[in-house]
């Protein structure tokens, strides 16, 4: 008999909320967290507003020890064991000071480390100064850093490990943690993902074209998932944190469960017919909402609410057409659907997780958050949409499953489906 | 040693010493990793910081021979001494 896997603890370090109750409200609100950074100003980016999570008045001796705090220099870092230690603490569980606890994992994704660290190191090995480095150049900068300081905060011995595939990673690694509880591998699994900020992870992104330019001037407008005037994705950064676990252990330990993890799917479009390193292959994203369905048990029209992946680019359209091909569903009879990233743009590779961690708040809350910035609804998407589908304002209606899907570059997709759980 | 340097020293080491060790711990002969429980990797760190408090520059041969406040001092005079 295989485990079901649920949701116990969740946590987040978004740009438009740290923590779960500021977070929710945000949400529920239509709080925006995009902000006009004058830094991409000065070096002359075309789009200068962005998502950044105000980690300025967190109390930071919480989640590190004074030696890690000493000339930490990676955003990442600080924005996943901010989320991770807040998962793990509201789900109830302990910081296993003694021995590691072999049963609980970490599976914490990111595209990039520790990048502000890096520079510094470069500049340092570029001057002759490599003995300079100090001892945590390596650790703040190798991807799997934020694996390690999670794991070593928490005293994980389980499988201790870091995913990368771009946007899909956050999702990625949830669905990751879901196949190693259901296996029976382990009993709960700390997934997430993390995303530095700021210039040197953003610019390669302004370099190719695909941000906003015309909204420096009205940095809440400038997300625009689902819009007509959809013009890039606005970058964000931050991360978000789950503790997965086997439903028995749940109920043994008493806690409250957010929503169980019914299934998923993960798969690539092989950068073949239409898919390339940037786009997606359509018919790989349909595979990969109807395999998530089919894992899950479930019938496509019990699916209430999507929250998208829907980053405010031309391509949203050619999602919701997926999303129609896949459930065979259109119309008025098309699930309600949300994208987050209008509330506080695209954080790349933490992206899934801080997304996930809001799309669950909806069970909690009884409700199904609004999107921002599409009062005026694409066409195209109109055509396959009704309307009333795509909520501009949080509606009190309270979701049973909900699907979650993210995509990323090269060409790889994640889809997710989740129920509200009653005991 | 002379106190002044040996205090400065002190604080050195104590940005690097595990939250639960107070720096009431740091004696003229205290080992780096046994008694004060700081992380090996953390040397490195004190040998650099110690090199910018007190102009000098250590060897990596200083670093192999440093286990202990003592073995610190000890080196740090040397090097003053041969400037």
């Amino acid at each position: 008999m295989e485990d079901r896997v649920v949701v116990t603890g969740m946590g987040v370090c978004a740009p438009n909320g740290i923590g779960l109750p500021e977070f929710e409200r945000a949400l529920q609100k239509g709080k925006s967290g995009i902000e006009f950074h004058s830094e991409l100003e000065e070096l002359k980016f075309s789009c200068q507003v962005a998502g950044k999570p105000n980690v300025d008045r967190i109390y930071l001796n919480k989640y590190f020890t004074k030696v890690q705090l000493k000339d930490l220099n990676a955003t990442g870092v600080v924005y996943g064991v901010i989320a991770g230690t807040d998962a793990w603490e509201d789900a109830g569980l302990e910081q296993n000071m003694e021995n590691p606890d072999w049963d609980s994992g970490v599976v914490f994704g990111t595209g990039i480390l520790g990048v502000d660290k890096f520079r510094e190191a470069i500049y340092q090995v570029d001057a002759g100064n490599v003995r300079r480095l100090g001892s945590t150049s390596v650790v703040q900068t190798m991807a799997s850093g934020i694996s390690a300081y999670l794991g070593g905060k928490l005293g994980c011995g389980n499988m201790v490990t870091t995913n990368s595939s771009a946007c899909s990673t956050g999702t990625e690694a949830i669905l990751m943690g879901y196949d190693r509880i259901k296996s029976k591998k382990a009993t709960r699994m700390l997934v997430g993902s993390c995303s530095d900020s700021g210039p040197y992870v953003w610019g390669g992104f302004d370099a190719m074209r695909i941000l906003p330019r015309n909204y420096n001037q009205n940095p809440k407008q400038a997300s625009r998932p689902m819009s007509t005037t959809a013009s890039g994705f606005v970058p964000g950064s931050g991360a978000g944190a789950l503790v997965l676990e086997s439903l028995e252990s749940a109920k043994t330990r008493g806690a409250k469960i957010y929503a169980e993890l019914l299934g998923g799917s993960v798969n690539s479009g092989g950068q073949r017919n239409g898919g390339s390193m940037t786009a997606p292959n359509s018919e790989a994203i349909v595979r990969c909402i109807q395999d998530a369905v089919a894992e899950a048990g479930i019938h496509p029209n019990q699916i209430d609410v999507i929250n998208g992946h829907l980053t405010a680019t031309s391509k949203d359209a050619t999602e919701i057409d997926n999303w129609s091909k896949a459930l065979k569903r259109s119309g008025a009879d098309f699930p309600y659907i949300n994208s987050f990233k209008g509330f506080f743009g695209h954080c790349l590779a933490a992206a899934g997780s801080i997304e996930c961690v809001g799309a669950l708040l909806q069970f909690r809350s009884k409700q199904i958050f609004g999107n921002l910035n599409c009062e005026d609804l694409h066409p195209e998407i109109e055509k396959k949409v009704d309307p009333s589908r795509i909520p501009q304002a949080s509606l009190n209606i309270e979701p049973k499953i909900i699907a979650k899907a993210s995509f990323g570059f090269g060409d790889v997709n994640t889809c997710l489906i989740f129920k509200s759980y009653t005991n | 040693m002379k106190e002044e340097q040996f205090l400065k020293l002190k604080e050195i080491v104590s940005n690097y010493l595990p939250d639960d060790v107070s720096s009431e711990a740091i004696q003229r002969e205290s080992n780096f990793l046994e008694e004060l429980n700081i992380n090996s990797a953390n040397l490195v760190d004190i040998v650099l910081d110690v090199e910018d408090a007190f102009d000098i520059m250590l060897e990596n041969e200083d670093m192999d021979g440093m286990q202990t406040m003592a073995d610190a001092q000890r080196i740090i005079q040397t090097k003053l001494e041969a400037k």
